[in-house]
């Protein structure tokens, strides 16, 4: 069963990386790369229970974080050309 | 099924790295470059590095994509393209690839016991590290223990280019400031 998951997602992988590589606009690049690091996620927690080794979930964790602040940072570059902006709009 | 996804994750990270040959948005580059290192993450927890998987991600997909933007903040985010010494080029990376990869045919497979990996210190570190410096984990022990100055060593580099980053961003604040005067 964990073995369908784990095919399942590198379907995934693969879509995402697809849309990653053919685009066209950035905001669909920023969206497969968001699917490919959740895809990435799902990957390490299942391979640690089909491997008997649920340890595993910590690094997926921490995945799950770095992700996030990579996403934030490419946004923020986005919309103010300047990643020490404040952030306030005028 | 560990075969399978090595060979998968493998062949997509040749497909990234073609990508980000032909690439010519820097933006998506660095994106893909993030993906690089995710797909070579889960590749060290597939090969039971899961330390090494820790540091990828963290400095790989985070830090090193936020620096790279960074650094696109502050010069552009176009390529220029140079038409210049292409065969030259390819011929060095020729030459270097097919060196590599005749040297590849000297080295002893995966898990090897005669390997000289195995041979030497590793038995030691094994058998004696929980007696002799008392830390659950054998990686942590030879880190921070048996190869303690080469751990200082690495920590006084990081810091040193730590150091020379802030240098320069600081220096570009304080000339704008300047030219604002």
């Amino acid at each position: 069963m964990i073995a369908a998951a784990l095919i399942a997602i590198m379907i995934v992988m693969l879509i995402a990386l697809i849309r990653t590589c053919i685009g066209p606009t950035l905001f669909d690049r920023i969206l497969a790369i968001n699917t490919f690091s959740t895809a990435t996620v799902l990957m390490i927690s299942l391979y640690g229970f089909f491997n008997q080794r649920p340890e595993f979930l910590d690094i997926a964790i921490v995945y799950a974080m770095i992700n996030f602040i990579g996403t934030v940072a490419l946004l923020k570059l986005h919309r103010f050309d300047d990643l020490g902006h404040d952030g306030d709009e005028s | 099924m560990e075969d399978i996804i090595i060979i998968f994750l493998l062949s997509l990270l040749a497909i990234t790295a073609i990508a980000i040959i032909f690439m010519r948005n820097m933006l998506s580059v660095i994106m893909l470059g993030s993906i690089y290192s995710l797909l070579s993450a889960v590749i060290f927890v597939v090969l039971d590095a899961v330390d090494v998987a820790f540091t990828e991600a963290a400095v790989g997909a985070g830090i090193s994509s936020v620096l790279f933007l960074s650094a696109f903040a502050v010069t552009g985010k176009r390529q220029v393209l140079k038409q210049k010494n292409k065969l030259i080029a390819f011929v060095t990376v020729s030459l270097t690839a097919a060196a590599l990869i005749y040297a590849t045919s000297d080295m002893p497979y995966v898990g090897d016991p005669n390997a000289p990996v195995q041979t030497h210190v590793a038995a030691r570190y094994i058998e004696q590290s929980g007696s002799e410096v008392g830390i659950p984990n054998m990686v942590t022990a030879v880190l921070a223990s048996y190869r303690g100055f080469d751990t200082l060593g690495e920590v006084a580099v990081v810091f040193t280019a730590m150091i020379a980053v802030l240098l320069l961003l600081l220096r570009r604040e304080e000339e704008e400031l300047d030219r604002e005067k």
